[in-house]
């Protein structure tokens, strides 16, 4: 009787061990998903007095993706961003926090899969979207609503299984 | 060294420029956990972001926000992982209830264990003429 307390017990133990274990307490959950993107209107990175706002993407799926050259996972999750490009999915860069001067070698460096890329410097905007580990990746419908939220890089993985997939979905 | 003192100056006078809304700040952003280093306030780190933050938290509180304002503004865009004290809601319900049903879970044990316990040295007529000789 005592042994099957105890070990009931420590089988409840393990269970919940399990469970905790197995979660991400730095997966923060986003309450941005399903809200509309919120309004920004911020220079361009490689034309200062041009200006790009959200409302240009209306009526297409997009994606947008934080990004700044200081950002070593950026460069990580490039070949990624770059392959959804090559889709010809259109994605806008926002530029966090960054420099001009080392933001436009970064992407001549490195390929530019951008259709546009705003520049800010303040990270003011990135504010507005909850961001506080670049990169990040949001996929916006043509509504104007973020659909997902991706903190950290794109894996090649989460590409497949998560980015494409709703991309095929929300194009469809 | 006259430049590393009109610097030094500076700051402090820009430190003591409001000491009221300092404390606010202070004591809003220590109820705020910083995303970046996720076990700190958003008062102790000096991460860039938790700087950007506090930053952010001064300006709504100066132009003359509430801190309920203020709150709102941080848990519509990061959610409410930046509070250090979760709301009641219902997915939060375990989280505050589980102590107290624990505690009473536990209560509940020891009571069935205590009254076992009472309950036990009933001894039979036989029984207690056998102690009493073995006492003897």
């Amino acid at each position: 009787m005592r042994v099957a307390w105890v070990l009931g017990a420590f089988v409840a133990l393990l269970v919940l061990l399990a469970v905790g274990l197995r979660l991400d307490p730095r997966e923060v959950p986003s309450p941005l998903i399903g809200k509309p993107a919120p309004a920004f209107e911020l220079p361009l990175l490689s034309a200062p007095d041009k200006t790009f706002s959200q409302k240009d993407m209306l009526g297409r799926v997009w994606v947008l993706n934080v990004w700044a050259s200081w950002c070593a996972p950026c460069l990580v999750e490039h070949p990624q961003i770059t392959r959804l490009s090559a889709a010809a999915v259109p994605v806008v860069g926002l530029n966090y926090k960054d420099e001009r001067k080392d933001a436009i070698p970064w992407l001549t460096r490195n390929g530019n899969p951008f259709v546009a890329s705003v520049f800010d410097g303040a990270g003011r905007i990135a504010l507005d979207y909850g961001v506080y580990g670049v990169p990040e990746t949001y996929v916006i419908d043509r509504q104007g609503v973020i659909r997902y939220k991706r903190i950290g890089p794109v894996t090649p993985e989460i590409l497949k299984e998560k980015i494409e997939p709703l991309l095929r979905e929300l194009n469809g | 060294m006259a430049r590393l003192l009109l610097v030094l100056f500076c700051g402090i006078a820009l430190a003591q420029e409001d000491p009221a809304l300092e404390k606010r700040v202070r004591d809003l952003s220590s109820e705020l956990r910083c995303l970046v280093c996720q076990n700190q306030t958003l008062a102790d780190s000096s991460a860039p972001l938790a700087v950007d933050l506090r930053n952010q938290v001064r300006e709504q509180l100066k132009s003359g926000k509430s801190e309920r304002d203020v709150v709102d503004f941080l848990v519509a865009r990061y959610g409410d992982f930046v509070l250090y004290r979760p709301p009641l809601k219902a997915s939060t319900v375990l989280l505050w209830a589980g102590p107290f049903i624990l505690l009473a879970f536990g209560l509940f044990l020891l009571f069935l264990r205590i009254k076992r316990k009472v309950r036990a040295p009933e001894l039979s007529d036989a029984e207690r003429a056998r102690a009493a000789k073995l006492l003897e």
